[in-house]
């Protein structure tokens, strides 16, 4: 016997949440089984949709008006404006936390390395952070936190010719933390407002953080802090900190691991446990039975091989960074189901010899039917019964694009809701 | 982006295509186990770090990325290197192997640390190696106490007794020894006829459920020490549930599975007692039995630690073939059919506070019992949030790490009283002291509610 589901989805990442919700909340029976933890908690927690053509074009202002001007590959072409609409939508309702939706228009926020990032959406904890908000801003750098030197931010965002002054400081984080203590270790201590020691006096670590602070600020109505400022209760750090300081407090998207990756992490889980959806993670699935339709897959545990059944299946492992697509000296090809990754037989033509230049590998993935359902090589489908969502899809390369949650929130949406109305 | 000059001297496009390429055997006379591949493929994202509950109250652990592939590096390139003793600050949650999305072995590589750390660094002498010796063998103070359990019981929680034995041996007294049963469950098993007995009752279950009164329904039970000495009523759940789907169920000769001692660092004993496990399960996996626990660190133990650590023979395929209970029923019954059927009333009709243990999460179980009680008629179920407990088997019974223990298991004292109601349920003994010693609660395992739901 199998473990049954009318919807089965792998991969635990944006693609994959996102395709379970939306199959769930289409009224389906939906599994999630996901190799190791979600990825999310790699992602800044900055949510785009499109902010550069493939030209290299930006950054734009509306994402809307140029996703009709994509290549016909391109997944947003597949799945359409008005699909990815409702998808951000169905974001929107699981994401409370999460702002931008009341415009198409892209947000512009600072990153940790003083660059500008359109976007669609950002956590609550970044608004405050808002490049095109005219308030001057200080950023505060931690001397244990290497990752983010606020001087060097700061000039670099001088230097972009953002509409207000910025100025960097470095402090040290109060109490007798290691020199290389983990972001959560930051987090839990602001989360449960713990005592440490300063000068002598023990003192909440929210109101030592703040006086450090206020010894350095000059007037900024701003101030911008690594995202570290809590896990289970950011907006009572938030809050806490905006009251001691007297000034607006926000969070500088971080690079892995990262706090708001994480935090989203928790609330499409939160979600998607709500929906009555089962989730597993910690095995990888490895193998399938089916010739032109998949009759069930296998989850692999220490060697024991436990056959899980549906439907429908929604594949979303991930690209080339996620081990959704593999390649080797001989060639590139997709682990679980061997589906169809078009490549150039000589791998000298995978990539460009400029660091930035058009590498091949970046669009590295699967090709879909206007169903999503991946292609073999003469363009027939490769299984009647399986759909592809997220980086695993090829034809667009998100990183130069800035449309990696874009393309995961729509194609998961439209593979999940697809898969949950064939399975009825 | 760099201001470094692009090399010149690199031409990409006439490579060393080296067509016969091999892969060089960097220690080819090495009998361990080879963690180098594992070591080159950490790309330093620090995930594993941001799962690490002891690093997120404790300014002295710097976290599983050092612990493993950095500390792994460090020796390989200096044999004067030894290993850092804040090795032994690790509890062995082994969360951090769930965490890493390039697939390092964490939890292997920290367990061969603490183990060379323990066997060539630890003085033998030391208060420390005999306190953590004695807590890693608590299958052996348990046989012992299970021999006159009402004295045990009495003495261990004697006030003046734990005061000694918090100032010579550095056991915490902040906590209460567990009870003892009068009769311990192999007792009770061979009262009921042990495996003659259950043939027996599983072909009538058979025949109840119109399957062939011949089919190959077997598993061999692996109870470990707690259900044995502690919890006897979580074993004789396990008995009761698999007859009724019609098992037959046989409970082989046993040690410890050898969990307190891979987090003491004591690899030699915890070999001696897998040396024994292995070779009765292996024994019954040929015969075609699977191996069951009810307990997720012991099922923990025989499915990864021992593959990952140990050497023996047989030992790959009683991984293989090792389930926790309720996890197997999932695969090979309508486990979700029969309990739409049911109803609980009774001692059990309550609502649960669900923890998820850590060793439970590394297997995918962290969902399993809420998804299937969630809908039962008569209780109610409440996951109470990803933290760990805090007590990591023996770790928060150290005096030196109690604090630490509590103030992990913090967020979860705070979700369960949130939670509906005043009862707790867990598949981990020692996450059970934890909850019950934070809370007050009494605990449950998820065997006794199916018992009470589908057991007549």
């Amino acid at each position: 016997m199998a473990i049954e589901s009318e919807v089965l989805v792998v991969g635990g990442g944006l693609a994959g949440l996102t395709s379970a919700l939306a199959a769930a909340r289409e009224g389906a029976d939906v599994r999630l089984v996901s190799y190791k933890q979600s990825t999310l908690r790699n992602a800044s927690g900055l949510v785009d949709i499109l902010g550069y053509t493939p030209e290299g074009d930006g950054p734009l202002t509306d994402p809307f008006e140029a996703i009709p001007e994509l290549p016909d590959e391109h997944p947003y072409q597949t799945v359409g404006l008005h699909t990815i609409r409702e998808a951000m939508a169905l974001f929107d309702d699981v994401a409370p936390d999460y702002r931008g939706g009341h415009t198409d228009t892209n947000a512009l926020l600072p990153t940790h390395g003083g660059t500008i990032k359109p976007t669609a959406r950002y956590p609550a904890g970044a608004s405050a952070g808002l490049a095109s908000d005219t308030r001057d801003v200080l950023l505060v750098g931690l001397e244990s936190m290497v990752d983010f030197d606020a001087q060097h931010a700061a000039a670099h965002l001088e230097a972009t010719g953002v509409p207000f002054d910025v100025r960097g400081v470095t402090i040290r984080f109060p109490g007798d933390l290691r020199a290389d203590a983990k972001i959560t270790r930051y987090a839990k201590l602001l989360d449960t407002n713990g005592e440490v020691a300063v000068r002598g006096r023990t003192v909440p670590a929210r109101d030592a953080l703040a006086q450090r602070v206020n010894t350095e600020r000059d007037g900024e109505e701003r101030v911008g802090f690594p995202a570290i400022l809590g896990d289970d209760d950011d907006a009572g750090v938030r809050a806490t900190l905006r009251e001691k300081l007297g000034a607006d407090v926000f969070e500088v998207p971080m690079g892995p691991p990262s706090l708001p990756g994480l935090r989203l992490e928790d609330a499409l889980f939160a979600a998607l446990d709500e929906s009555g959806a089962s989730i597993e993670t910690g095995n990888p699935v490895v193998d399938y039975d089916g010739e032109g339709h998949v009759e069930q897959v296998y989850v692999e545990k220490n060697g024991a091989r436990i056959p899980n059944s549906a439907d429908q299946y929604v594949l979303a492992t991930g690209g080339l960074v996620g081990k959704g697509v593999e390649s080797e000296r001989e060639g590139v090809y997709e682990p679980v189901f061997d589906c169809h990754v078009p490549h150039a037989d000589d791998r000298y033509e995978w990539f460009d010899t400029e660091a930035f230049g058009d590498h091949q590998f970046a669009r590295f993935g699967v090709e879909t039917d206007d169903d999503l359902r991946p292609t073999a090589g003469d363009g027939g489908v490769e299984f009647d019964n399986l759909r592809a969502a997220g980086s695993i899809l090829g034809g667009y390369d998100f990183a130069a694009e800035k449309s990696g949650s874009g393309v995961s929130i729509a194609t998961g949406y439209a593979a999940g809701q697809r898969a949950a109305q064939e399975a009825r | 982006m760099s201001d470094a000059e692009s090399p010149t001297d690199f031409d990409p496009t006439a490579p060393n295509t080296g067509e016969d390429f091999e892969p060089v055997d960097v220690f080819p006379d090495s009998t361990d186990f080879d963690l180098r591949p594992g070591a080159d493929s950490c790309y330093k994202c620090s995930t594993c770090d941001t799962n690490c509950p002891v690093a997120e109250v404790d300014d002295d652990f710097p976290g599983p990325k050092f612990q493993g592939p950095e500390q792994w590096r460090l020796k390989q390139n200096d044999d004067e290197h030894t290993i850092d003793d804040s090795v032994m600050s690790c509890s062995n949650c082994m969360r951090c192997d769930n965490a890493c999305p390039s697939g390092v072995p964490l939890s292997q590589m920290h367990n061969t640390a603490r183990g060379e750390y323990v066997s060539e660094q630890m003085s033998k002498t030391s208060v420390e190696y005999w306190r953590n010796r004695i807590l890693s063998n608590y299958r052996t103070s348990a046989w012992l106490a299970s021999k006159v359990p009402r004295l045990a019981n009495f003495a261990m929680n004697f006030g003046p007794a734990r005061w000694a034995l918090e100032k010579t041996m550095g056991v915490t007294s902040e906590r209460e020894f567990p009870e003892f049963a009068q009769e311990t469950f192999r007792e009770w098993w061979q009262k009921e006829g042990a495996a003659a007995g259950s043939r027996e009752r599983a072909r009538e279950h058979r025949r109840r459920r119109g399957e062939s009164a011949d089919a190959d329904k077997k598993v061999a039970y692996f109870h470990g020490c707690y259900s044995n000495y502690n919890t006897t009523e979580v074993g004789k759940a396990m008995v009761r549930v698999f007859e009724h789907f019609g098992y037959e169920v046989v409970v082989p000769e046993q040690k410890c599975s050898g969990t307190p001692m891979f987090a003491n660092g004591m690899l030699s004993d915890a070999r001696r007692h897998a040396e024994v496990n292995v070779s009765s399960m292996s024994d019954l996996v040929d015969q075609g039995y699977d191996a069951i626990a009810s307990c997720t660190s012991c099922s923990m133990a025989l499915r990864q630690e021992y593959p990952e650590l140990f050497d023996i023979d047989g030992i790959d395929e009683v991984a293989a073939h090792t389930f926790e209970s309720l996890e197997y029923l999932r695969i090979h019954e309508d486990l979700r059919g029969e309990l739409d059927a049911a109803e609980v009333d009774g001692d059990l009709a309550k609502e649960f506070a669900y923890h998820a243990p850590c060793h439970a999460r590394n297997q995918g179980l962290e969902h399993q019992s809420v998804e299937l009680f969630r809908d039962l008629e008569g209780v109610g179920i409440e996951d109470v949030g990803e933290s760990c407990s805090g007590i990591s088997g023996t770790y928060g019974w150290k005096e030196e790490k109690y604090e630490k223990s509590m103030e992990i298991g913090e967020e979860m004292f705070e979700h369960m009283e949130d939670a509906d109601g005043d009862t707790g349920m867990t598949e981990c003994p020692t996450c059970a002291m934890q909850m019950e010693h934070g809370t007050g609660y009494d605990i449950r395992h998820p065997l006794e509610l199916l018992e009470a739901a589908i057991v007549d």
